[in-house]
């Protein structure tokens, strides 16, 4: 039951998590433009969607489930810990202090990731509509 | 909600950026002033950049101001007997500031501060998207 009725609006969830794990690390990137040292991070994002899908498939790995005292209780977990792998980026053009962070990339990406958040917004409320119009029947 | 640690990401960078303007503003205020409380001729400050990371989190880094130093180059020398802090030879010791090096310091933090104050109103904005899910 739970799968057929909550399997996108989990899916969705999902992504929504990552993106907002990504608009992080492209903040942090950004606000690091003028630190020494700093190397710009990003990371995949469909081999992130697709690990972390795999991961609710098989049950969550890494996710703490609450204690069941009763068989009647219907189980539950918390969301997954977070399982993203941060890898460096290649530097466009080399700065002398050490920096790898390109301003123009960081921001792109940055709005780029937000309009995919809004749009999985988007894809969810949708979602919601749709089942509220079941539950309604109107 | 992990986008609210954009919040503290982008608001380190700005304090950050805030305190360097700050440091460009002495500097160029005091850029003639042949002494300061010491008695001896000012010298330019920089402050020094330094990743800051916010618990456990790998995704966030923040940035923190972690020092001030100063710049202990040559002062600027100049002729002018007339100048009562002239030494015996005529020459008035000025600060080692340079005016042109501090104006492309300040024009970077300014953008700097800007763009981290453009990421949190994305951020703002998506988490009031949010906010409305389900209306």
């Amino acid at each position: 039951m739970s799968n057929s009725l909550f399997g996108s609006i989990d899916f969705n969830s999902r992504a929504l998590e990552l993106q907002a794990e990504r608009g992080r690390v492209l903040a942090s990137n950004i606000a690091n433009a003028d630190t020494p040292n700093y190397k710009a991070r990003d990371f995949n994002f469909q081999q992130a969607l697709g690990a972390a899908t795999a991961a609710t498939a098989a049950g969550r790995a890494g996710a703490i489930e609450p204690a069941r005292t009763s068989a009647a209780h219907l189980g539950g977990s918390s969301a997954a810990v977070s399982t993203v792998s941060l890898q460096y980026r290649a530097p466009l053009q080399s700065s002398v202090d050490g920096n790898s962070v390109d301003l123009d990339v960081e921001r792109a990406n940055f709005a780029e990731n937000s309009v995919r958040y809004e749009a999985t917004l988007r894809f969810l409320n949708g979602q919601i509509k749709q089942m509220m119009t079941a539950i309604n029947g109107q | 909600m992990s986008l609210f640690k954009i919040f503290d990401v982008s608001g380190s960078a700005i304090s950050a950026q805030s305190q360097r303007l700050n440091v460009v503003a002495s500097n160029l205020a005091n850029a003639d002033s042949v002494a300061g409380p010491d008695g001896q001729p000012y010298k330019a400050r920089q402050v020094v950049f330094q990743t800051q990371m916010f618990g456990a989190d790998p995704a966030s880094a923040g940035v923190a101001v972690t020092k001030v130093v100063e710049d202990n180059s040559a002062p600027r020398k100049v002729h002018d007997p007339q100048n009562p802090a002239a030494d015996a030879e005529g020459f008035v010791t000025l600060p080692n500031v340079n005016p042109v090096e501090e104006m492309v310091n300040m024009i970077s933090a300014s953008r700097g501060y800007q763009t981290n104050v453009d990421v949190m109103n994305t951020a703002k904005s998506l988490l009031q998207k949010v906010l409305q899910l389900g209306a």
